[in-house]
């Protein structure tokens, strides 16, 4: 495998499991085989409150599936998954309830208005005081004046925003954030980046974030993990991560481990 | 079970009928359409047979029981294809929604959604054609409400169908009623059918309901054990739909396909 070390897969979590510890998150030696193809293979790691965790990786890594095995919709071949200490597969409705996540490809159904979409989700959600929480959170994120739009004749950014007001809606102890900031331009990832870090702090949530822009990994996150291949590679500081490994950037650092991981013959 | 996140369902599909002209006109130009159709034919019976026969019970009543049964299988199958035309899948599973209150909302919807249908084909049926279920009062409503069960059956068993198989399969649900229609004697006697098809009718409630309605409009008593027996088989048909529809979530779950469902996986 190169230079780089596989990191131990029970790394970060307590012999006594994910009770004792104070994660929001704890994943316990995940995996997912489909048939021969390991989607991801024994992966393990934990989100803390008030952390906001990067989860890279090239495409087809891993990244994605680990997500969907953490929103229920994906059973796991193997291992656990605790929101707050609650056994996914046991507690689901409990756990979901206090989750919330956003992705590019899961987007508000485009027929229903902004406000519409909102007040089904925060129902679902169970949001006390609903309307004033969708009030805030549309003038948080601008998009006071598309209370009353479909969500289809919105543009990308400003879909992906309603999606993220969708992913705030319920003050969730853990977010999962799928390439949050893919169509937004410079200007309001930027907005967004700062809303969510402030999200975390006041919440004491905690965020997982995936995301190909390595600037906007080394603004946002406090801890990253590189996953290919289903395995998680490397963890760190993503300020710090570049210059232990001998290279000047985040960017150079995720190239390097990508074309090295993923050269042809390695197994 | 939570009743407000049933409710959302609901909601939801509220706010897409209040705001779309085309998806309430369905709800009720149909069967209006139908129940013009063969209450002119009724009527036209009516002069070529001997007085004291009157088609329009035997025949009209029919098609409105029969237009009654469809609605309410498609209103189930409507509001699940809903979710599926907007891709909201992975919204909707990855939320605390339990499947119990899913399939609840759909039902509900159903229910709103069937009611406006009939309360329009009686007002047509009786108004315009002389059709009158009210003197036959409470007799009526075990007919009602079995057909009503075994079109939630067959909604949830239809969407268990699409959600395994693809947005595509959805051709395989709508013609549903008119393939089994002529199994359950909607217009005809059970003793008209071959031997082999009234094997089959009698594992359908429908023929059951037609059969005892037709025994009630000539004069007889209602046939209260063939309806008991009806009514345990329909409350099995809901049991097995419902366990197919878990079935094919947890196949889902485990494949991935609601994650990827655009994909009509059939792995």
């Amino acid at each position: 495998m190169g230079r780089y070390n596989i990191l131990n897969n029970q790394n970060n979590i307590t012999p006594d499991g994910p009770a004792s510890t104070p994660k929001v998150l704890s994943v316990i030696n995940l995996q997912k085989v489909y048939g021969e193809t390991v989607a991801v293979g024994g992966a393990s790691f934990d989100v803390g409150r008030k952390e906001i965790v990067g989860l890279l990786g090239p495409n087809g890594a891993g990244k994605t599936t680990t997500i969907n095995m953490i929103l229920g919709v994906l059973e796991p071949t193997m291992g656990t998954i605790h929101i707050e200490g609650m056994d996914i597969a046991v507690h689901r409705s409990s756990a979901l309830e206090i989750t919330n996540f956003a992705a590019v490809y899961a987007p508000l159904p485009g027929n229903l208005t902004v406000y519409q979409n909102l007040r089904v989700f925060g129902l679902i959600y169970g949001v006390k005081n609903l309307s004033e929480r969708i009030d805030l959170l549309l003038r948080q994120f601008d998009l006071w004046k598309f209370r009353d739009v479909k969500c289809g004749v919105l543009s990308s950014g400003e879909q992906t925003r309603a999606c993220l007001v969708k992913a705030l809606l319920n003050r969730p102890h853990l977010l999962l954030l799928d390439e949050p900031t893919a169509s937004l331009d410079p200007a309001v990832s930027h907005d967004v980046r700062k809303k969510i870090r402030e999200f975390a702090v006041q919440n004491g949530s905690g965020v997982l974030w995936t995301s190909h822009n390595m600037y906007e990994v080394e603004e946002v996150c406090d801890r990253v993990l590189f996953l290919s291949r289903g395995k998680i590679l490397l963890e760190g500081d993503p300020k710090a991560l570049p210059g232990e490994h001998g290279k000047e950037t985040l960017e150079e650092l995720f190239i390097s481990l990508t074309r090295e991981t993923l050269a042809p013959g390695d197994g | 079970m939570n009743f407000n996140r049933t409710a959302a369902i609901v909601l939801r599909q509220f706010y897409l009928m209040r705001d779309s002209f085309s998806r309430v006109l369905p709800l009720f130009a149909w069967v209006a359409v139908d129940i013009v159709l063969w209450g002119f034919i009724t009527k036209y019976l009516n002069t070529l047979t001997s007085p004291g026969f009157d088609f329009v019970p035997v025949l009209l009543g029919a098609a409105l029981l029969w237009d009654f049964f469809s609605r309410v299988m498609h209103g189930i199958t409507m509001a699940f294809f809903e979710d599926v035309w907007s891709r909201n899948f992975l919204n909707i599973f990855a939320s605390p929604l339990s499947i119990t209150e899913y399939l609840t909302g759909l039902v509900a919807t159903s229910i709103a959604t069937s009611s406006i249908g009939l309360v329009v084909m009686l007002f047509l049926a009786t108004a315009v054609f002389g059709l009158n279920f009210f003197t036959y009062g409470l007799m009526f409503v075990p007919f009602l409400l079995i057909l009503f069960l075994f079109g939630i059956a067959l909604g949830i068993f239809g969407s268990a169908v699409v959600l395994r198989f693809g947005p595509a399969s959805e051709w395989f649900i709508w013609p549903v009623p008119a393939l089994i229609s002529p199994f359950v004697c909607v217009f005809y006697p059970l003793s008209t059918l071959p031997k082999w098809m009234q094997y089959l009718a009698h594992i359908l409630p429908p023929s059951y309901v037609f059969e005892g309605m037709r025994t009630v409009v000539s004069g007889g008593a209602v046939p209260a054990t063939a309806l008991l027996w009806a009514g345990v088989l329909v409350l099995l048909y809901i049991f097995l739909a419902c366990r197919f529809f878990m079935h094919v979530y947890q196949h889902a779950l485990r494949t991935g396909l609601i994650a990827r469902y655009s994909a009509e996986s059939l792995s």
